[in-house]
């Protein structure tokens, strides 16, 4: 491991905390470097705070999606990333000790607020979770279930349609045709992250959240997968966890760097990874420790 | 991968190598030592399959042996009279007169013209129990059936008492003197002679599978106890099963994780492990003390053994669910659908092969269980085939275990028997299950 960039931060992340608390490093970090808002934002974080039980994961982020962007969150494992992506769907309403403070607005409503409910919510932010988790169903059924459940379709060929019309977009059609009664689950790894994705898609969200789509992934499945959300961009806003750099430069417009639970920069995607203002996002993303 | 990780494997590889060829050896002394130690095990557990396997078989072996005779049934061939005056029937009788009629005298007479010599009282005793006492019942039949019988001569085949059919079978020991034996000298020159004239025969045992319990172990059958088990099992499977699996999806699923739910978590694994008395006991008292349920009944014993197999429902249901891989869950929830329909459309489906297996023991156990249907007076001398829930009924182990206390031969080939039905039934049941759980695991 290099250590000439020894930060106290570095010993947190092996949770052999020093005499600093991780409130007191945080607080340390100062300010989010780089544009927090844009303009007509799709969903837009305000200060928002996450707590496990008494343990808090994220510290006061301020954070917004843009429509037809993709924008990649980047950081150490443990920064809280996967966290805040599924604040932004209320999927941390299922760990009951998990607790959210601050804003979180879709279309300028808060996400949070009484009168959202969070199955519609999750109709409109869509997932995509790091492991393919497809229903051990057929693969028909796996995209069709999202339509069905919200009754998007008026007949059967309006769904053999919305099913067609979604693997196609999540460009694995070609291999499935044939076999549509098939298992989802007896597909790869890489097909049954796609297959997943056309199930997302299948819902006609407004905006993908993806969790590390690609890490259980070989590069040509990779490489599929980040053309698709190059072309899904073009309808939806798009928010991806990566550890992978270059997917990260990639695929994405914007880049947030988390470290700590704590938004430390953010930016547009070429600007972070050839001219980055913060010493902790220039330390990761050179590859000096992580 | 990022290249940090690239990086740091790199760095960590060197100290890792020089430590190979040291590895290598000492793995390789360990070796020996490793696959015996399998082996060994693999032996253990061989030996403990055929220990197992060859004590159930030679249950089954037993059980078969002496109870196979009770599926057959000996009959013997008369030619009955049935004169109005032997029967003592006046003109015109009725349906009750002709329940009541003396069905027995015709047979005696019939048995003493085929042994025209008997004359003592004695030996007239001891030929009438070539014939079972429920020979009689069987003509009742035939002439409540059809009335215009009386006056004629039919020709019949009657169960044969208990003492000759032993004879029969061959359960009787010739050498023994006469004195100690059971089946006299003259009774078997008798038999012998309507064996010799083709009027004995042995055929398969309706009465078995026909008639309630009887004091005779000839028109004894299994139909009464084993109606009785199955409105029992019915009334226990349709409280049970949906109760146990609401329970487990609450308490899996939706309840929230505190102090009520745990001690409620306590309660249900303490329950399961009640001795199954102190549930008859909890039934004499709420259900039939209490609300005045009959006794011997199949609802009471239903919902007895229901109590009883509740909490081992609920426990395997919610190992079932609990089971369940959590990414489902979020798939699902990731969807839009709500808490009901990610359980309803996945978690249920997935675990209903874990929730079934837990069923089948549970009610296997139901099946078998005595203890808590004695409390609750299931356990009385019935004759009748229970046709309602409230109908007095008793069921197959408490049937088995009335007969194997009662001396005749005839119950000992029947309590045998009855186990093997009581098997039957029980592995009917567990194939039920095997093929409902291929159902829901071939949809994936
Ligand atoms: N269900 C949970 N219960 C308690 N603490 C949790 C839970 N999930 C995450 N955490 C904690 O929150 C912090 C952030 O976790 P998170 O999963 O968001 O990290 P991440 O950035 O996604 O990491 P990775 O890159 O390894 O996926 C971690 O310190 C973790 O221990
Ligand atoms: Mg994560």
């Amino acid at each position: 491991m290099n250590k000439e960039n020894t930060v106290p931060a570095l010993d947190l992340e092996q949770d052999t905390p020093t005499e600093q608390t991780i409130e007191e490093i945080v607080a340390s970090l100062g300010d989010t470097v780089g544009q927090t808002r844009v303009d007509n934002p799709k969903m837009s974080v305000s200060n928002v705070d996450v707590f496990y039980a008494d343990k808090q994961a994220i510290f006061g982020v301020d954070l917004d999606i843009a429509n037809n962007e993709v924008i990649s969150m980047i950081g150490p494992s443990g920064c809280g990333k996967s966290t805040l992506l599924r604040c932004l769907n209320r999927m941390n309403d299922t760990i009951p000790i998990c607790r959210v403070t601050g804003d979180i607005t879709l279309d300028g409503e808060g996400i949070y607020s009484k009168d959202t409910d969070p199955v519609l919510l999750r109709a409109r932010v869509g997932m995509v979770f790091q492991k393919p988790n497809p229903f051990p169903k057929s693969i028909y059924e796996n995209v069709a279930y999202g339509p069905r459940l919200h009754g998007l379709n008026r007949n059967r060929a309006d769904l053999d349609d919305i099913v067609v019309n979604s693997l196609r977009k999540a460009g694995i059609y070609e291999e499935v045709k044939n076999r549509l009664d098939d298992a989802g689950t007896s597909l790869s790894g890489g097909q049954q992250q796609r297959l997943c994705i056309a199930r997302t898609i299948a819902c006609s969200p407004e905006v993908i959240l993806m969790d590390e789509p690609c890490s259980a992934l070989d590069p040509i499945a990779t490489a599929k997968i980040e053309e698709l959300i190059d072309e899904l961009r073009e309808n939806y806003a798009i928010a991806i966890v990566t550890h992978s750099m270059q997917q990260a430069a990639r695929v994405s417009q914007r880049t947030a760097y988390f470290h700590l639970g704590k938004l430390v920069e953010v930016g547009d995607t070429d600007t972070i990874f050839t001219n980055p203002r913060h010493e902790l996002t220039e330390n990761y993303i050179t590859g000096r420790f992580g | 991968m990022n290249n940090d990780s690239l990086e740091s494997t790199s760095e960590a590889i060197p100290p890792e190598t020089t430590m190979v060829s040291d590895t290598t050896e000492k793995v390789r002394k360990s070796l020996g030592r490793r696959y015996a130690r399998e082996k060994r095990f693999k032996l253990f557990g061989v030996i403990a399959i055929t220990a197992s396997l060859s004590f159930l078989a030679v249950l089954i072996i037993s059980i078969t042996i002496r109870g196979l005779p009770a599926f057959k049934q000996t009959f013997l061939n008369l030619d009955v009279t049935l004169d109005a005056d032997t029967l003592d029937l006046g003109e015109n009788p009725d349906q009750d007169a002709l329940r009541k009629a003396n069905y027995n005298g015709a047979i005696k007479n019939s048995l003493l013209e085929l042994f025209p010599d008997v004359k003592k009282r004695k030996e007239k005793k001891a030929l009438y129990k070539f014939v079972s006492n429920g020979g009689q019942y069987d003509l009742q039949a035939k002439v409540m059936a059809d009335p215009t019988l009386i006056g004629q001569t039919i020709n019949v085949w009657l169960p044969v008492g208990d003492d000759a059919s032993g004879y029969l079978r061959g359960h009787i020991d010739t050498s023994v003197p006469e004195k100690k034996r059971r089946f006299k000298n003259n009774q078997i020159t008798w038999i012998e002679e309507l064996r010799a004239d083709n009027k004995v025969q042995t055929k398969f045992n309706r009465t078995f599978f026909s008639r309630g319990d009887s004091r005779e172990p000839e028109m004894a059958g299994i139909k009464g106890s084993l109606f009785g088990s199955i409105l029992t099992l019915m009334v226990t499977l349709v409280l049970s099963f949906p109760i146990a699996v609401a329970t487990a999806i609450y308490l899996e699923e939706f309840a929230p994780k505190n102090r009520w739910t745990d001690i409620i978590e306590v309660n249900i694994n303490n329950l399961a492990a009640v001795p199954s008395i102190v549930f008859g006991l909890l039934g004499l008292a709420i259900f039939i003390n209490f609300f005045n349920l009959p006794r011997s009944a199949p609802i009471v014993g239903g919902l007895v053994l229901s109590l009883m197999t509740l909490p081992t429902i609920i426990i395997s249901a919610r190992a079932a669910l609990k089971s369940v891989p959590p990414s489902i869950r979020d798939a699902a929830l990731g969807l839009g659908a709500s808490n009901l329909q990610v359980v309803f459309h996945h978690v249920l489906p997935l675990a209903m092969p874990g929730i079934l297996t837990g069923t089948i023991i549970g009610m296997a156990q139901a099946l078998g269980e005595t203890a808590p249907l004695l409390m609750i007076g299931m356990v009385a001398f019935i004759v009748d085939v229970p046709n309602a829930l409230t109908d007095p009924a008793t069921v197959l182990p408490v049937q088995i275990f009335q007969w194997a206390d009662l001396p005749e031969k005839g119950f000992v080939e029947k309590t045998s028997a009855a186990i093997m039905v009581l098997l039957g039934v029980l592995i009917a049941m567990n194939a039920i299950a095997v093929l409902l759980r291929r159902k829901f695991e071939r949809k994936w």
